[in-house]
């Protein structure tokens, strides 16, 4: 089966090893049989309805993200409705930010957001960097650990009844201080783990080839399990690094 | 030395010998101690040596290429001048202070300076020339976004003495812009389209015009976003260059030639060091050496006599076998590495050893930025080593590497060995660590009597 993942605004949003993401999405759908295209959304690209399995958006420098803000949050309506029509979407650092309501820097002044998860960012003075550890539970009964690496300034604030994509055993997460990290609302997740986050954690990958093969075959697929050693073996460092130098204040 | 207040003698005494002990109970080469000492003890003694040099002092900074550049800087001056010189590498405010300790009878100091710590130092040393030659995106988890050095950076510069010459690499927007503000810099930069990348590299960084933010349009991308840029919507484009490299050959891993063109003449420039990225640090060299006096002889014989600087393009001989180091710690100096390899004799074998210590970036994310792809058509077999040995591995198995032909050896002296068997006689082992893992490399090697320690090296 062939399914189509829309990258946002990949000119601007990359730097922080998006293409990883990416590439350890194509493989793991072709070592299953399937066949994935992905096609940059860029400046002034429409998203057409059905077009897309699943989107993903990545991290920016500061200077980006304000160049591209507009731009990401006059094609909200567009993706929502993708979204509601069975489309999955990962966002990841910068990207998580803008999927949210806004984001007011240190002067005080807005980026618009697109309004996708329900939650905005402000920027605060110290910056939270380093390894990070999350325990999440995307489905019921199926607890899952996530490892990566989180490098922001910006706190974000979940609203009232959103739910987290986890909770933090080391790191800072959202803000530092709630205990949890990233936010999920349906198929639509956001995580400050910016990086190699899909190739240390593949059933994450996994997690997201589903939902996009089902939005395409109108069917949840059983995808076959792949020799994963090197993939446990690079978690596992990456959750040690976290638990004796994740990031706290 | 009856100008020197007694304290600061004093002070300087106890650092030297601070090193000493440091290199004595095996602690490393104590490049840092007794800077890290006085540092301690008087902070203003560092402003105060710096003051005391006669011919007052250099100062080296980009993301890649400072350490080979003040090596070269080095060897063009050295002969008629002594120098305080921080050859291996200690770029701290503390390493600039040990340089100084070092060299007590030196009169010029020559320092190459870490990115973040470039302001501090240009404030504590005064320098007479700066040199900045590229800025990309490197170890983000250290030095924050590329925007905020590169504004640290212009502060830097609007705040050196009005008779300080600035040296900049034109073919940076971030920094050719710089010598936009400031009459009377120096502007290096390449001529020679045939060099340039079919496309913008991945890790290109600054492609948004410094001051409308619209894309560059390039005639000619040399090395990520280094290259023959223009705005069209505002105009902005590379400034004019005084120094510059035309006609330029590669030869493969072995070494390259351009022509230097300076105002008063033209000099044919042969490397014994491969690479574009090589070419632009020679560039760099001529340029910040012209500033401090140098003939275009002087700067010819240098550069003509210089081989490799510690860890970065380095050979060594390992009985029937030679270890070839290369230095790789950020996406724009990686790519290089790889282009050169490839464009060498592609390597069927190849050691990269990925570390995660401070010094190398916390956060390993970088690798993925790398254009490691070309290496595909030839490599049968990557020993993967290092620290985070499985993160690498990962990295080649999802650009399309066979599974088996990846040996994941966490333990970098076990990782050596397979790869030394796996080299037949006569022939090189490649090997691309990072910063910390390079320092553990040539530690290995120097305790089997192949290399001497750094510490020797930079004495």
């Amino acid at each position: 089966m062939r399914i189509v993942v829309g990258h946002l605004f990949p000119d601007y949003l990359n730097i922080y090893a998006d293409r990883g993401n990416m590439a350890v999405l194509a493989r793991r759908a072709q070592w299953r049989g399937h066949e994935l295209e992905v096609r940059a959304l860029g400046q002034g690209e429409r998203v057409q309805p059905g077009e897309h399995d699943l989107f993903y958006v990545g991290g920016g420098q500061d200077r980006e993200q304000e160049l591209i803000a507009p731009a990401l949050a006059a094609l909200g309506p567009a993706l929502q409705e993708a979204i509601a029509g069975g489309a999955a979407a990962l966002a990841v650092c910068g990207g998580y930010q803008l999927f949210g309501r806004f984001y007011r820097d240190q002067s005080g002044d807005e980026l618009p957001g697109a309004g996708l998860l329900p939650l905005h960012t402000v920027a605060g003075e110290r910056r939270m960097i380093g390894d990070v550890l999350l325990e999440c539970e995307l489905e019921p009964g199926s607890p899952q650990t996530l490892a990566g690496f989180e490098n922001h300034a910006g706190r974000t604030i979940l609203e009232d009844g959103a739910l987290p994509l986890g909770r933090v055993v080391a790191g800072f997460g959202n803000d530092g201080q709630s205990g949890f990290e990233g936010c999920r609302s349906g198929r639509v997740l956001g995580t400050y783990l910016h990086g190699p986050l899909l190739p240390r954690n593949p059933w994450l990958a996994d997690w997201l080839l589903t939902q996009a093969i089902a939005h395409r075959s109108g069917e949840p697929p059983e995808l076959d399990p792949l020799p994963d050693e090197l993939e446990a073996e690079a978690h596992d460092v990456s959750a040690e690094r976290a638990r004796t130098r994740g990031g706290r204040f | 030395m009856g100008l020197v207040p007694v304290p600061l003698a004093i002070e300087i005494g106890l650092a030297r010998a601070a090193a000493r002990l440091s290199r004595l109970v095996g602690a490393g080469g104590g490049t840092t101690v007794p800077g890290k000492l006085l540092w301690k003890l008087d902070p203003g003694a560092v402003d105060r040596l710096a003051a005391r040099l006669p011919r007052g002092s250099a100062l080296i900074s980009a993301t890649n290429g400072k350490t080979t550049t003040a090596a070269m800087v080095a060897r063009i001056l050295e002969p008629s001048r002594r120098l305080a010189h921080n050859r291996a590498g200690a770029n701290l405010v503390s390493g600039v202070a040990s340089a100084l300790v070092a060299a007590q009878d030196a009169e010029l100091g020559l320092f190459e300076v870490d990115e973040a710590a470039l302001p501090e130092v240009a404030r504590r040393v005064r320098p007479r020339a700066v040199s900045l030659a590229n800025l990309f995106r490197d170890q983000l988890d250290r030095y924050g976004e590329l925007e905020l050095v590169a504004a640290r950076w212009r502060e830097m510069a609007r705040s050196l003495a009005t008779n300080a010459t600035l040296v900049v690499n034109g073919d940076d927007p971030q920094l050719g812009d710089l010598a936009g503000e400031r009459p009377g810099s120096v502007v290096f930069g390449l001529d020679d389209p045939r060099h340039a990348s079919p496309e913008l590299q991945h890790a290109a960084d600054s492609k948004w015009c410094v001051r409308c933010g619209t894309p560059y349009d390039y005639a000619a991308a040399y090395i990520g976003h280094l290259g023959d840029y223009r705005c069209p919507s505002c105009g902005n484009a590379r400034p004019p260059l005084d120094v510059v490299a035309r006609e330029i050959e590669l030869n493969g891993l072995e070494s390259s030639s351009f022509s230097l063109v300076v105002p008063e003449g033209t000099r044919r420039i042969e490397l014994q060091m491969p690479g574009l990225y090589n070419v632009y640090n020679a560039l760099a060299a001529a340029a910040l050496s012209r500033a401090l006096g140098a003939s275009l002889a002087d700067v010819q014989a240098g550069l003509q006599g210089f081989s490799a600087a510690f860890g970065r393009f380095e050979r060594i001989r390992m009985d029937e076998r030679s270890l070839l180091v290369l230095l790789i710690k950020n996406p724009a100096g990686a790519n290089e590495v790889v282009r050169t390899l490839v464009a060498g004799a592609p390597p069927r074998l190849l050691l990269i050893a990925l570390n995660d210590e401070i010094a190398d970036g916390r956060d390993v994310s970088w690798i993925w930025d790398v254009d490691f792809e070309p290496l595909l058509g030839s490599l049968e077999r990557l020993i993967a080593t290092g620290e985070r040995a499985a993160e690498l591995a990962l990295r080649f198995k999802y650009a399309g590497l066979a599974p088996d032909a990846i040996e994941v050896v966490p333990s970098l002296e076990a990782a050596l060995d397979r790869g030394l068997e796996l080299t037949p006689p006569g022939e090189e082992l490649a090997a691309l660590p990072t910063y910390t893992a390079m320092l553990d490399l040539r530690a290995l090697v120097a305790a089997r009597g192949h290399a001497r320690p750094y510490w020797e090296d930079a004495a």
